[in-house]
């Protein structure tokens, strides 16, 4: 790989920085050469139809696949993602939010956060941990996705809804430097959409944040650059009127 | 500060055990050594070793508990760390014989002596030592542990997988000790011990105190692994059990905490052992069968896993029952109990014996049976939930196979 | 024991047979000549006659000499006659080979024999038989000349080379000359040479025996061309033994691959963990044991053809018990895989403890029927009949498995349920029954393992017990969910058990294939034929 010195601009001034990515399973062309250059404080919008390849591209950010070729580089093109695993990915700052919502049923509401929250990860500092001030930040933040009166109930018995906005939460404690949510009003309601979307916004205050959603009046609420996928690459990107006007994405999402 | 840890770390209802414990590791040797046989309250000491054996069980499930319950690693092969620390405890005992044996031989134990090996193996050495002895109750089981656990869970061997191999470990363990050239007598083991510290093995007062320190172990491997449990990495190991990989995406090495809950558990085992060799005076191979393993875990599910004081309950619980089985006229029948139980408690008691009572309140650590349900998707978009049979290998629906056309806009 | 007793009749029928030809006159008169030699009763005259008869040609020469070999063969101090006693008590006259009319002579005594002559005696029955008018008996013949090396029959060899026609025969002919002329001192150099080749090319532990024990004193060229000899035998004999190995690897991995493909069933399509699948092969050779047994009472004229009543009655025996099991207890543990493994152990427990409750803890004899005992030599490799059938056996149960899976609406409905679950369902195939009838089909498969197994193992109770871990191995050696990582997984894991025994003996051979096996899983966690995709890891 050649010295960060002779990359193109976009890598070295992007968080994250895809290119030519190809994942392929049993034949099946799940990423096809597909390249993405994300900005620092950048949130985007990614939509395409099932199968697309959205998750995969998730999966391909976060460690969890690894691609047959292509570069996915994170934080300037310092890091070459695809020679971490999972853990040490997150550790880097890569917050994911899945698309069915996976809290730890188990745990209550609090300490679904506090596994979250910034911090210590090895087994000997937690073997050790003492809730030094952690309680306040979790406050905070039970506050900020309000489920601040249920910090006690287990996670398990939250209704859907519930668990989304835990999950948000849960990237909020990890205080990423990028966050990857997928489809995060799933199953939500209009009105819940609508507090989402706000959270979201207010998250992407500071944060860089990739969201991936089918519903497209959500994505229009949030108001930021769109990027369709289709068949593993990139099929159009712009604003969301102009990619609606789009039409090869007319094409792929009202059928051939 | 870490003995207030400790101190912290029980509820009420682990006080309550811990009471127990101290109570009968007082009682039962004193009802034994002070009180007259004739007496109605004398507890002879066939009874004494008995339970003795029964709380070293005990402290063998609760390990495995520790491992299983809280982190989901179904170790089918927990009775080789219970086997290799009651080996180390097994050699010490050999060492100490000396010059008493058959062939009176001053260092090499008669089996050594009876294949006609001239020196003493160097694994042997040191033996004869009881700290390097104790030393190595924990060290021997715990290196395996962590050594096969870095390699299992670094490579992401979970579920089903793991518990095969792990069998697979105790069984190969169990093909090995049979062997004679390993250096460990073999087939018949290591028995004939004479000596524990210079107390006679077989003596009342040395039974009576191999007992309470038996207790005494149970109470302190309960306390260990509550503060494990009740600590952030007990969160985190939970946290493993239930949702492995969203604990990665969190930024937990997941292999180190599995690692570590392992090499704990193996540790735990191994003292097991070693205190129950001296009391059943003999370890031989067939402690590494599979069978023995597996038993264990039903131990722990008749108790209930996820909770400790339910594992060693249910070791307790079966082995007594075991025992009755098999010295009656319903000894052929033991094994029907036994695979009955396993059927039943599997069925109709997920959450063991303890599941039954009420759940302690608010952070006591709960006992989901395996994975977090299925959550209920109330939306139509998305792809179609993992079905509820099939398993984890069986259902492979493929990106794009069943691409459900979403609708551009409301 | 049992060759020189076929030897025996072997000459004996040759003799039957050799009454019919006429004998040159020739012959007959030195035949009689020589006969007279036995009743000197001194072994020196004795050795002469033997090779004198021997060599006539006369066709009373091997029944004479045979008699001699069972201390049959007597003599009359008196008149010098010879007779031979019959084993029915008959006396002849050895000159003509008729009874002796009326009593037999008084004070009549055996021809005595030492060892000496007894390996003559062996020698000289060699070669009378080198013309034996059926090839497999000449050929046993030369193959006898062949190991007792006696220079006595040298001639007799000769004889028999001018008129073999048959090329394997004619092949043993020049071996046993090239035997006998390497061990004669008086052999011509260029003659040892040869003779060296002929035994190279003969390439097996004999030929290597012949040439390793060789007189030191043989001229340097001789010597050269044995010790280049040993070496290309050493190394053929090295080939072989890897093909043995493969063998017993291949045989190995065919009674791993019936005991594991009902598993890959269970467990491979249906993730059900069924710690009880062994005793699903126990039960398949129980009952192949029942079926014999029943057999042997009522028509015992059939018991060879009492496994082709065992394999149905093992398949579904064990199928039954199968979906017993998977109704009244699987189906309410799916999903839950650790459950399943604990629960189906229980009841592996209580089908043991069944079975030795009524059968009794102790081994169950299985006979083996005819067809299926005995061995067959292919060049170096010895090839034993139970487990080449068997081989066979796993190929059809194999391929039947396959064409079940793929061809029949039952397949089909089966990788329907498979994978997906609700869409099976929704398309009105009842999955309950689909789900009981797969687990039954693997529970049946494991049934026919057990009729295979009770041809080559002992049928206890804790049959199943021993080939659940390997069974076990092979799947998730192979990868989940596809049958031919099962073949591949089963032949490679016996086959590697196979060429790690030499080394390692075979309960540490046991241990490494363990180690290996934990090893590659630790590199591929999904096994040879890992499925792949998003979905796996869900």
């Amino acid at each position: 790989m050649a010295a960060p010195v002779e990359w193109p601009r976009a890598i070295t001034h992007s968080l994250l920085y895809l290119d030519g990515v190809t994942v392929s399973f049993d034949g099946f062309r799940a990423l096809n050469n597909l390249s993405l250059d994300l900005a620092h404080g950048e949130m985007r919008a990614i939509i395409g139809p099932n199968g697309a390849g959205k998750t995969t591209m998730m999966d391909v950010i976060t460690g969890k696949t690894r691609p047959d070729t292509g570069e996915v580089l994170f934080d300037n093109g310092s890091i070459d993602l695809t020679r971490e695993d999972e853990a040490a990915i997150a550790q880097l700052g890569i917050g994911r939010k899945f698309q069915r919502p996976t809290v730890f049923d188990d745990h209550t509401i609090e300490d679904n956060v506090l596994l979250a929250l910034k911090g210590g990860r090895t087994v000997g500092r937690n073997l050790f941990w003492r809730s030094n001030g952690d309680a306040g930040r979790i406050g905070d933040i039970l506050s900020t996705i309000g489920l601040a009166a249920h910090r006690r109930r287990l996670a398990g018995t939250l209704s859907h809804g519930q668990k989304q906005w835990l999950e948000i939460g849960m990237l909020i404690a990890q205080d990423p430097k990028l966050l990857l949510v997928d489809e995060p009003v799933a199953g939500m309601t209009d009105a819940e959409t609508m507090t989402t979307a706000r959270l979201l916004k207010d998250i992407a205050q500071d944060h860089t944040v990739i969201v991936v959603e089918h519903d497209m009046e959500f994505v229009r609420r949030l108001g930021v650059k769109v990027t369709v996928l289709h068949e593993g690459s990139v099929l159009a990107e712009g604003s969301i009127d102009e990619v609606s006007a789009n039409a090869r994405v007319i094409e792929v999402y009202l059928g051939r | 500060m870490i003995t207030r840890r400790f101190l912290e770390a029980p509820d009420r209802r682990g006080w309550i055990f811990l009471a127990l414990l101290a109570a009968a590791a007082i009682i039962v040797p004193a009802l034994n050594l002070f009180v007259p046989s004739t007496s109605p309250l004398h507890v002879s000491t066939t009874t004494v070793a008995l339970w003795g054996k029964y709380l070293c069980f005990a402290l063998l499930a609760l390990s495995l508990d520790l491992a299983w319950g809280y982190c989901g690693i179904l170790s089918l092969g927990h009775g080789a760390f219970f086997a290799l620390g009651g080996y180390a405890m097994g050699m010490y005992l050999m060492r100490q014989i000396g010059p008493r044996g058959v062939y009176a031989h001053p260092v090499l134990p008669d089996f050594m002596m009876f294949l006609n090996w001239k020196e003493l193996p160097w694994y042997w050495y040191g033996f004869n030592h009881f700290p390097y002895a104790a030393v190595m109750i924990l060290a021997v089981p715990g290196i395996l542990a962590f050594v096969f656990g870095w390699f299992a869970f670094r490579s992401r061997v979970t579920g089903v997988y793991l518990s095969i191999i792990t069998q697979a470990l105790t069984f190969a363990l169990m093909l090995g000790f049979f062997r004679n050239d390993f250096g460990f007598g073999g087939n018949n083991g290591l028995t004939d011990f004479k000596d524990i510290l210079g107390f006679n093995v077989q003596s009342t007062g040395t039974r009576a105190a191999l007992f309470s320190i038996s207790a005494l172990a149970l109470g302190l491997g309960y306390l260990v692994a509550q503060a494990v449990v009740r600590s952030k990495a007990g969160k985190v190991l939970i946290a493993v059990r239930d949702a492995e990989s969203r604990t990665r995406f969190l930024g937990y090495r997941v292999e180190h905490y599995k690692t570590f809950v392992f090499t704990l558990s193996a540790c735990m085992a191994g003292v097991a052992g070693a205190l129950y060799v001296p009391q059943v005076g003999i370890i031989n191979p067939s402690e590494f069968a599979p069978a023995n393993s597996i038993e264990v875990v039903i131990w722990v599910a008749v108790g209930g896993r996820g909770t400790l004081i339910g594992a060693a309950l249910g070791a307790i619980l079966v082995n007594y029952a075991k025992t009755q089985f098999t010295i009656g006229m319903l000894a052929p029948y033991w094994l029907f109990a036994l695979g009955a139980l396993f059927v039943l408690v599997t069925l109709f008691l997920p959450r063991g014996v303890l599941g039954l009572l009420p759940r302690p309140e608010p952070t006591g650590v709960p006992c989901s049976t395996s994975g977090p349900p299925a959550p209920k998707l109330r939306s139509a978009a998305g792809s179609p939930p993992v079905q509820p049979g099939g398993g984890e290998h069986a259902s492979v629906s493929r990106p794009g196979a069943a691409a459900a056309q979403p609708v551009l806009a409301k | 024991m049992r060759t020189s007793y076929a030897h025996v009749m072997a000459v004996l029928l040759w003799s039957l047979g050799g009454l019919a030809l006429a004998g040159p006159p020739a012959m007959a008169q030195s035949y009689e000549q020589a006969l007279a030699g036995f009743a000197a009763d001194a072994f020196s005259d004795t050795d002469a006659a033997i090779t004198a008869v021997a060599g006539s040609g006369h066709p009373l020469a091997a029944k004479v000499i045979g008699a001699l070999q069972d201390g049959r063969l007597l003599f009359n101090a008196d008149d010098r006659k010879i007779y031979v006693r019959e084993p029915s008590g008959t006396v002849l006259d050895a000159a003509t080979g008729r009874p002796v009319a009326g009593e037999a002579p008084p004070g009549l005594k055996s021809v005595r024999l030492n060892n000496r002559l007894r390996r003559s005696v062996e020698a000289a029955l060699g070669s009378l038989t080198l013309l034996a008018p059926e090839p497999s008996r000449r050929l046993a013949a030369a193959q006898a000349v062949f190991k007792s090396r006696d220079a006595n029959a040298l001639a007799a060899l000769e004889g028999a080379l001018a008129r073999e026609t048959d090329v394997r025969v004619r092949k043993a002919m020049l071996e046993a000359r090239a035997a006998i002329i390497l061990t004669q001192p008086s052999a011509r150099e260029a003659d040892r040479v040869q003779a060296v080749g002929v035994i190279r090319d003969r390439s097996d532990r004999d030929a290597r025996a012949l040439l390793g024990g060789l007189p030191a004193d043989l001229p340097p060229t001789v010597q050269r061309t044995a010790a280049e000899a040993i070496t290309a035998i050493d190394r053929h004999l090295a080939r072989w033994e890897m093909v043995q190995h493969l063998w017993y690897g291949l045989s190995l991995g065919s009674v791993l691959l019936l005991a594991a493909i009902g598993l890959a069933i269970t467990f491979g399509v249906m993730g059900v963990i069924n710690m009880a699948h062994g005793e699903m092969v126990m039960l398949g050779a129980y009952t192949t044991f029942v079926v014999q047994e029943i057999m042997r009472t009522t028509a015992p004229g059939l018991l060879d053809y009492s496994l082709a009543i065992a394999i149905p009655a093992a398949f579904l025996s064990a199928g039954l018990v199968g979906i017993a099991i998977e109704r009244g207890v699987i189906q309410f543990l799916y999903g839950r895989p650790l459950e399943t493994l604990l629960a189906t152990w229980g009841i592996s427990l209580i089908l043991q403890q069944a079975v030795r409750t009524l059968f009794g803890a102790n081994n169950r004899e299985v006979s083996t029927p005819s067809f299926m005992s005995g061995v067959v030599e292919l060049g170096g490799l010895a090839v034993t009949l139970n487990r080449f059938w068997i081989i066979v056996f796993a190929g059809l149960v194999f391929a039947l498995l396959l064409g079940v899976l793929r061809y029949t609406t039952l397949g089909l409905h089966m990788r329907a349920v498979t994978q997906n679950r609700r869409m099976a369902s929704a398309m009105a195939i009842n999955t309950g029954r689909i789900d009981a009838l797969t687990f039954g089909l693997g529970s049946g498969i494991a049934g026919l393992a057990g009729v295979a197994l009770s041809q080559i193992d002992n049928v206890s109770p804790n049959l199943g017990q021993s080939y659940i871990i390997d069974s076990f191995l092979v799947v998730v050696f192979g990868g989940v969910g596809n049958l031919w990582g099962t073949l591949v997984g089963a032949l490679s894991l016996g086959v590697a058990n196979k060429f790690l025994e030499p080394y390692a003996g075979a309960v540490l051979g046991k241990i490494a294939l363990l180690v290996l096996v934990i090893l590659f899983i630790q590199k591929r966690p999904r096994g040879l034929f890992a499925l792949k995709g998003r979905a796996v890891e869900a």
